[in-house]
């Protein structure tokens, strides 16, 4: 048989047949056709900045946290937990499918308390996944393969950028109930319950636990008691996104309030874990995807389903993140050392809020920013329309994603009164 | 009444469903050569001494943080790992044709290709592409494949398994005879789970079938180094296809050759027709990647990069690699020799001519049922064996039970 000896190759585009005339296009390749994909709205932020030579630039995109000196944060729970795992020279064998068990376990405490029913009768199945984002993946494909239900997946409006697209992919499609009112820069609470009202029985609905990504909105505790029982009498099937445990009030459990009430009132929900933020741990990918199933043996059968879908996508999850975050959940004294450094992050965040809108009171801006400090968690939902963020952008080199979202994190007290002076010239 | 009330229990995978039987057992010889991870002669998983150094230069490295990598991995990866599989001195690196997304693991490399492929490759969406995976393959291929969205994922002839070899005539008239475009699965080199290579002669006809018939070439490749213990040789195969012109993939799992399973080290190497395709491609890959999992796990990527960057790191490495190598060809070469000397019946050539971690025996699922259940020796009911699984202790004991099943059960 011949041997093409040359390097270059010449396809014989004469002889494909007329339905795939797209491969005749461009330069005899297989992707001649294919378009250059958008850049992602949050991610691509950062990108921006990096290319930006303004000394004066500050990114207030992508939510990690910063310290005040707007540098990365490493929890010294996470240094001391990495120093512990070091010395143990433990082997680098696969875990199972669902992850590590120490992992896993603590995870699910963290969420629904020590002594939760329903860890104690093991109605839960809690699998390691790979972040937040890993673990929303996991449940969407869950549900697309299993749920009875309508496939749809309620998102609040406006929604963390990133759910449709994972739930899309996963098979769901995608609709929204109000949140978030613009007038208030609050939660629309009426409008929120008439939607929910109107949501068809087994729809699945999603709630962000806490800190709501993007609006920094969320329900007071009475106004999560009637989402509690609107949802139960539309019998919908609840998703939390609980990535800022901790994060948001500085308490784990008071953070956790929503998704343990929701479990107690018998709401049987899925649950989206992420350590990225609330142990910093961002590139590690730790995160949990937790099913509360009706008894111990439907957990083992959902379990079962579960690491059959997780296999054919990367086989088994990351082991670093998770020992230390299970070594630092399952160590009293790290455990606490967490507890303080947590609190310390949230607690940076509330002042800068603070900081921020007596800024703009100085700058002599006339408008309401109450809801800066209203709002909770990372961010901040200022309000900017996209216009003025644009200019905030190219006047400024202030960087956020163009919805108004503000990472409070990548403020600090060297650039927040800078900050207040280009947020008061775009909107004054 | 629960909203999963209908969902089944399922099977679970056979080869962990062996290792949990093999755990379980309390008979005090038993051996498990199922799951492929290699072993020391102590029978003890083994952590690289380059990667304990490694490791602890990174944990005491303060200026290290946890941040996210960017969503196609750790650049210093990508590019270190591309390299390893198609050379140092790749024309298609030099001509800036050549990128890679990190993934997890081999599994992951393979499914960002998968669902690439099923979005943008022969038409959009076209999920009737069919995608051909050696028979036997890698039981997760097909899963793979499936869950990605191709409806038809079949088996190409591959395993003589009355010779004991390569069924080339099969595969090649599988070549022939396969719809145009269609995706071919090809082991860069220790074929899982025969351990059986085509040679150089015979990639070179399969390459000339693929390049005229417009197959895709993806090439899955989780053993480079553990083959022949030369990093080179066992990328042969790759390197000749990117020489021939061919875009392709190519999934590379760190997991077995720096004995980071855990840490899920992947790195799917992309090459394409020129720099332009190529940043297309990687845009598209950016989008499915941040639905699957958004960025990709740093540390063991960063172990892979630091090694790979630094040239006595990356000898001592290439060390490391040989010393698992050698060690299986050396248990290799036992096996045979006691199979030989006990007079078992039957050739045993395939055992020190295949290649790779695993050997296919040749024992049918009832012997390996009696190897399993009567001598307490653990491997897949396809006959296949973890040469890892050897040790200079357990050696005679296997060789005498593979004796006396073959001998009794038929």
């Amino acid at each position: 048989m011949a041997l093409l000896k040359s390097n270059k190759v010449i396809y014989c585009l004469g002889n494909i047949t007329p339905s795939l005339g797209v491969l005749s296009t461009r330069n005899s390749s297989w992707w001649g056709g294919l378009q250059m994909g958008p850049p992602d709205p949050i991610l691509g932020v950062s990108e921006a900045f990096k290319k930006d030579s303004n000394p004066k630039k500050m990114n207030l995109g992508v939510g990690a946290y910063r310290d005040d000196q707007g540098k990365p944060f490493v929890l010294s729970c996470v240094r001391k937990a990495e120093a512990i795992i070091s010395s143990k020279q433990m082997d680098k064998e696969y875990l199972g499918i669902g992850g590590l068990g120490e992992f896993t376990k603590s995870c699910a405490q963290l969420a629904f308390g020590n002594d939760a029913e329903v860890l104690k009768s093991g109605r839960n199945i809690t699998v390691q996944t790979i972040s937040g984002t890993g673990s929303l993946r996991i449940g969407g494909n869950f549900l697309s393969r299993f749920h009875g239900g309508p496939c749809d997946v309620y998102l609040p409006k406006p929604s963390w950028g990133n759910h449709t697209p994972i739930f899309k992919d996963a098979g769901m499609q995608l609709k929204g109930y109000r949140y978030y009112d613009p007038s208030t820069c609050g939660f629309d609470f009426t409008g929120a319950l008439d939607d929910i009202s109107k949501i068809p029985e087994q729809s699945v609905i999603m709630l962000h636990a806490c800190a709501h990504n993007p609006t920094g909105v969320d329900p007071k505790p009475e106004q999560w008691k009637e989402i509690s029982d609107i949802v139960k009498k539309r019998n919908l099937l609840v998703f939390f996104d609980m990535a800022y445990q901790g994060f948001a009030s500085g308490d784990i459990d008071r953070d956790a309030w929503a998704v343990r009430y929701f479990v107690e009132q018998g709401h049987n929900i899925l649950l989206s874990q992420s350590f990225a933020k609330n142990m910093g741990l961002y590139g590690e990918r730790v995160g949990g995807f937790t099913v509360v199933c009706k008894d111990a043996e439907e957990a083992k059968r959902v379990e079962s389903q579960l690491k059959i879908l997780i296999r054919p996508i990367y086989s088994n999850p990351p082991m670093n993140g998770a020992r230390i975050a299970a070594t630092i959940l399952n160590t009293p004294d790290l455990y606490s050392v967490w507890l303080g450094e947590v609190k310390e992050m949230a607690e940076r965040i509330i002042r800068m809020r603070e900081e921020l809108a007596a800024g703009l009171k100085k700058e002599g801006s006339s408008k309401n920013w109450q809801h800066v400090i209203d709002q909770i968690g990372m961010f901040c939902f200022t309000g900017l329309k996209p216009e003025q963020v644009a200019r905030l952008t190219k006047e400024f080199s202030v960087y956020m994603t163009k919805d108004g979202r503000i990472s409070m994190a990548g403020v600090t007290s060297g650039n927040v009164g800078y900050l207040a002076q280009g947020i008061h010239a775009v909107t004054k | 009444m629960s909203v999963f009330s209908e969902v089944a229990l399922a099977a679970p995978v056979a080869v962990f469903k062996l290792s949990q039987d093999f755990n379980n057992d309390q008979f005090p010889n038993k051996v498990n050569l199922g799951v492929g991870a290699y072993r020391t002669d102590e029978g003890k998983p083994w952590v690289l001494p380059v990667v304990k150094k490694v490791e602890k230069v990174i944990v005491h490295d303060d200026s290290l943080n946890h941040e996210y990598l960017p969503i196609l991995g750790l650049p210093e990866f990508r590019s270190s790992a591309s390299k390893i599989a198609l050379g140092e001195d790749s024309p298609a690196i030099q001509e800036k044709r050549v990128g890679a997304v990190q993934c997890l693991g081999g599994t992951g490399a393979l499914k960002m290709g998968a669902e690439f492929l099923r979005r943008f490759y022969n038409g959009n969406n076209n999920t009737k592409t069919p995608v051909y995976v050696s028979s036997p393959t890698w039981e997760n291929h097909n899963a793979v494949f499936a869950n990605a969205g191709f409806d038809d994922v079949r088996p190409y002839k591959y395993w003589d398994a009355a010779n004991r070899g390569l069924d080339l005539a099969g595969f090649l008239g599988d070549l022939e005879s396969c719809p145009a475009h269609s995706i071919f699965v090809l082991h860069a080199c220790a074929h899982n789970p025969t351990g059986t290579d085509p040679t150089q002669e015979q990639w070179q006809l399969i390459a000339e079938v693929m390049m005229r018939r417009q197959l895709f070439v993806f090439f899955d490749s989780a053993y480079q180094g553990f083959a022949s213990g030369n990093l080179d040789k066992d990328a042969w195969a790759v390197r000749y296809f990117v020489s021939m012109g061919f875009e392709m993939f190519c999934a590379q799992s760190f997991s077995k050759n720096f004995g980071l399973y855990n840490e899920r080290v992947g790195n799917l190497t992309i090459v394409a027709r020129d720099a332009d395709n190529l940043k297309r491609v990687l845009s598209q890959m950016e989008k499915i990647v941040r639905t699957t999992w958004s960025n990709p796990p740093s540390q063991g990527a960063r172990i892979v990069a630091v090694t790979l960057t630094s040239p006595e790191l990356f000898s001592e490495w290439k060390d490391n690699v040989k010393t698992m190598a050698d060690r299986v060809l050396l248990m290799r070469a036992q096996l045979k020799a006691k199979l030989q000397a006990l007079g078992t019946a039957g050739t045993w050539d395939h055992i020190t001519e295949q290649i790779g971690m695993f050997s296919f025996t040749g024992l049918n699922p009832k012997q390996v049922e009696y190897m399993v259940k009567e001598r307490h020796i653990y491997l897949m009911a396809s006959g296949r064996i973890n040469m890892c699984g050897l040790t200079s202790k357990n050696i005679d004991y296997v060789a005498e039970s593979i004796h006396e099943t073959v001998t009794n059960v038929q």
